[in-house]
């Protein structure tokens, strides 16, 4: 696995060193059980709070509002049932985008066959949802408000703040969840600034390991568990927690530089790979001017996403395709933004990650204009 | 208790005069296919075949459940082997069919004896059986018109056997004793149930796939050898091509008139599946497909690809619905391998209006682009093989 383009961050990353180094320690040297009285566990439940430590930290938060669990799903699962089911005495209404993660629409549609209202508030063509969107849908029947950060496939950056307005405003007493996974460790990720009463975040999109997230919950809510059992994570979350990944975790934030100076960084590389991608003349850009610039969003039309895909691998370079195979759905993000099936159709997703550099741009390009010359376009 | 595998003569699902050949194949099917699970020894005796295991942790319920998928075989039945006396076989018999007999209400108990100087006649080992049997299990009576089950007990040179009720065979006949064919494999629904169907006409299978990547994926690929894996747990070992198709297809389509794209490949498919087949000793081709189900399995479209094969061509699922294609799809557990959705070269560059009725000699003009014998080469030329198996 040497010297591959790796520019599907947004899917995973690769795990750190730290984080490497810090799992093998828990695996070989930590194995206690967190839970245990004794001296192993005592120890195993310093390693985690260690991390939790550290985690809190970076989100500016108390440490003791943050719940280990397996990964963003579980995260999301656990802030939209737990929220709405707590919260349905006040109201019916959940408002959130239709362009969330899986995790957040099909469990917000899985609320909708218990009796729970629903809105999904469009995106315009660059992926963005409008402020005033937002604030509209919010009324005092609005018991949950359910927003991601960042979208995975478009990059788009969501008006969170104007949530929390929106509610404030509104005399909501609706709750608001964040989705955090694509955002963290690119953009300072700050809760109180955010305004968010939940937060979801996941370790191995920060090259972390996967198989371990974190749940933020203001100090004072209380929402019901979704596993129930030996009271861990004060009884949020039980389950023997995971020392191992939640120390891989650990290593990951320990690695993380601060994201405002990354950004900078990150700006210009996009800047440089949208100015090569564009001047191949095939490619066009779905993604929005203000989107996060680690996640790019691009088509070219008259090849079809799969194809693409399997001609960068064969040059070892690892892309997304927004899109699945002909036989069936396009990304229902793109459909959403009101892009053409020709677009869709050819999508493809380009994510960095901290490690990326200029070259792997030019190899993109590279790769682009060899496959128009080799691949037959589509009709 | 010690237990054995007989499969009776009217079981074998052949009979004539090559009745020893088919005999004989499918007692090396027998064996390759049980030989993972530990020594065996498989004895002919008296128009009955015993497979004895040989050691003591070999796991019957395993070998049953492999005897179900080997072809030739239309029944058999597993039997407890007891000492040539009527201690044993009393001391056995409830113990063994214990859940066959919770399981009824009327029995009947048939005997054999070959040898004659048993001490008691069959008549009198019925009775001692059932008498027995009932003792053990007053829920049951006798039946001797309609029973639920027949419990036979079979007295033979070194030891008796005690059984109950057969176990289904996969029928057909015994793999290799109809020569070799290959089969054109897509990652659809159809063409694993081709092959299998042939396979239980007794051919051994050769299989060849056309991957054209980047069109198609690994994934692609990977799906077509876990469907021909399923065949194999019923044919035997698979050897599979896979052959570069890119070049052809991107050539189909600069040279070739659009309407013309699925008929030029599938010919092209053939020419070269028909050498292939050739190269490894295949007397035919197998492919899945059914008349009528997508544009290009009308007649005039199957005689135009049929033109350029110079073998014959199987079509096991000519007259079938799709419905009972799925059936049996589902029946081999190739159904959910057949639906995941990877791309496979068929779909990749379909035409918009695709030609349904060629005419004769409209397919040969339409190929006239084509450099076509180079082409041929260099696909073969770039060929890859496996061998799939069960496992």
């Amino acid at each position: 696995m040497k010297n591959i383009v790796y520019l599907d961050n947004s899917s995973t990353t690769k795990p750190c060193e730290t984080a490497v180094k810090r799992i093998n320690e828990a695996l070989t040297l930590c194995w206690g059980n967190p839970s245990s009285l004794h001296l192993l566990g005592f120890e195993a439940e310093a390693k985690v709070k260690e991390v939790r430590q550290a985690l809190a930290g970076a989100l500016a938060c108390r440490a003791d509002e943050i719940y280990f669990n397996s990964c963003g799903t579980e995260g999301n699962n656990t802030a939209l049932l737990g929220a709405a089911h707590a919260m349905r005495r006040r109201g019916n209404r959940i408002v959130t985008t239709a362009v969330e993660h899986p995790s957040v629409l099909e469990t917000v549609k899985r609320l909708e066959s218990e009796g729970f209202e629903a809105v999904y508030i469009k995106p315009d063509k660059f992926g963005r949802i409008s402020e005033d969107a937002i604030a509209n849908a919010i009324d005092e029947k609005t018991i949950l408000v359910s927003i991601m950060l960042v979208n995975n496939e478009s990059g788009a950056v969501m008006p969170v703040t104007a949530a929390r307005r929106a509610i404030k405003e509104k005399a909501s007493p609706a709750l608001l969840h964040c989705d955090a996974v694509q955002a963290f460790g690119k953009i300072p990720v700050n809760v109180s600034e955010l305004g968010a009463d939940m937060l979801t975040l996941s370790a191995h999109k920060i090259h972390g390991p996967k198989g371990i997230g974190a749940i933020y919950i203001k100090k004072g809510i209380h929402i019901n568990p979704l596993l129930t059992g030996g009271g861990q994570e004060n009884g949020l979350r039980s389950g023997t927690e995971s020392v191992p990944l939640i120390m891989g975790l650990g290593g990951a934030l320990a690695e993380m530089p601060d994201p405002k100076t990354q950004l900078k960084a990150q700006k210009e590389l996009l800047s440089y790979t949208c100015e090569r991608l564009l001047g191949t003349g095939l490619v066009r850009i779905n993604s929005g001017p203000d989107a996060l610039p680690y996640i790019l969003n691009i088509s070219v039309p008259g090849y079809r996403s799969e194809t693409l895909l399997h001609f960068l691998e064969n040059q070892n370079i690892f892309v997304s395709s927004g899109s699945a195979c002909s036989k069936g759905r396009g990304s229902y993000v793109l459909r959403e933004m009101g892009l053409s099936r020709e677009i869709i159709d050819s999508a493809l997703r380009i994510s960095f990650s901290r490690f990326n550099t200029k070259d792997d741009a030019d190899a993109l390009a590279t790769a682009l204009v060899s496959a128009a010359a080799h691949l037959r376009r589509v009709k | 208790m010690k237990e054995v595998i007989l499969i009776k003569d009217g079981e074998l699902a052949l009979k004539g005069l090559n009745r020893c050949v088919f005999e004989d194949k499918m007692i090396s099917s027998i064996k390759n296919r049980l030989k993972p699970l530990g020594e065996i020894k498989i004895t002919k005796s008296q128009s009955t075949v015993y497979i004895e295991p040989q050691s003591e942790d070999f796991d019957f319920n395993c070998a049953l459940e492999k005897m179900t998928r080997i072809f030739g075989i239309a029944a058999f039945s597993r039997a407890a082997v007891c000492e040539k006396n009527m201690e044993d076989i009393l001391l056995k018999a409830p113990e063994y069919l214990k859940n066959t007999m919770l399981g009824i209400k009327t029995f009947k108990v048939e005997a054999k004896r070959s040898d004659k100087r048993f001490p008691l006649k069959s008549p009198d080992i019925c009775r001692e059986v059932g008498a027995a049997l009932l003792k053990a299990y007053p829920h049951l009576s006798v039946d001797v018109h309609n029973p639920d089950e027949i419990i036979t007990v079979e007295v033979r040179d070194f030891a008796a056997y005690i059984r109950a009720g057969q176990i289904k065979g996969a029928g057909g006949l015994p793999v290799g004793t109809s020569g070799r064919a290959e089969v054109l494999i897509s990652g659809g629904i159809d063409s694993p149930v081709a092959a299998w169907m042939m396979a239980k006409r007794g051919l051994i299978l050769n299989a060849v796939h056309f991957a054209s990547p980047p069109y198609t994926g690994p994934r692609a690929e990977q799906k077509v050898k876990d469907l021909l894996k399923k065949v194999a747990a019923y044919s035997g070992t698979i050897k599979l091509a896979v052959v570069p198709f890119t070049e052809i297809q991107e050539e189909i389509g600069k040279h070739c008139p659009e309407d013309y794209f699925t008929l030029v490949m599938r010919r092209m498919m053939m020419r070269i599946a028909t050498e292939i087949a050739r190269a490894d000793g295949c007397l035919g081709l197998i492919t899945g497909e059914s008349l009528g189900q997508v544009a290009s399995q009308t007649l005039p479209a199957i005689a135009a690809t049929d033109g350029v094969a110079d073998m014959p061509v199987l079509r096991p699922l000519i007259g079938m619905d799709k419905e009972e294609i799925v059936t049996i799809s589902k029946k081999i557990d190739a159904f959910d391998i057949s639906i995941l959705p990877y791309e496979d070269c068929c779909t990749v560059f379909t035409p918009k209006h695709p030609h349904t009725r060629p005419k004769p000699g409209q397919c040969e003009q339409a190929e006239k682009g084509l450099d076509i014998d180079p082409l041929i080469d260099r696909a073969i030329k770039g060929t890859e093989y496996f061998y799939i198996s069960e496992t």
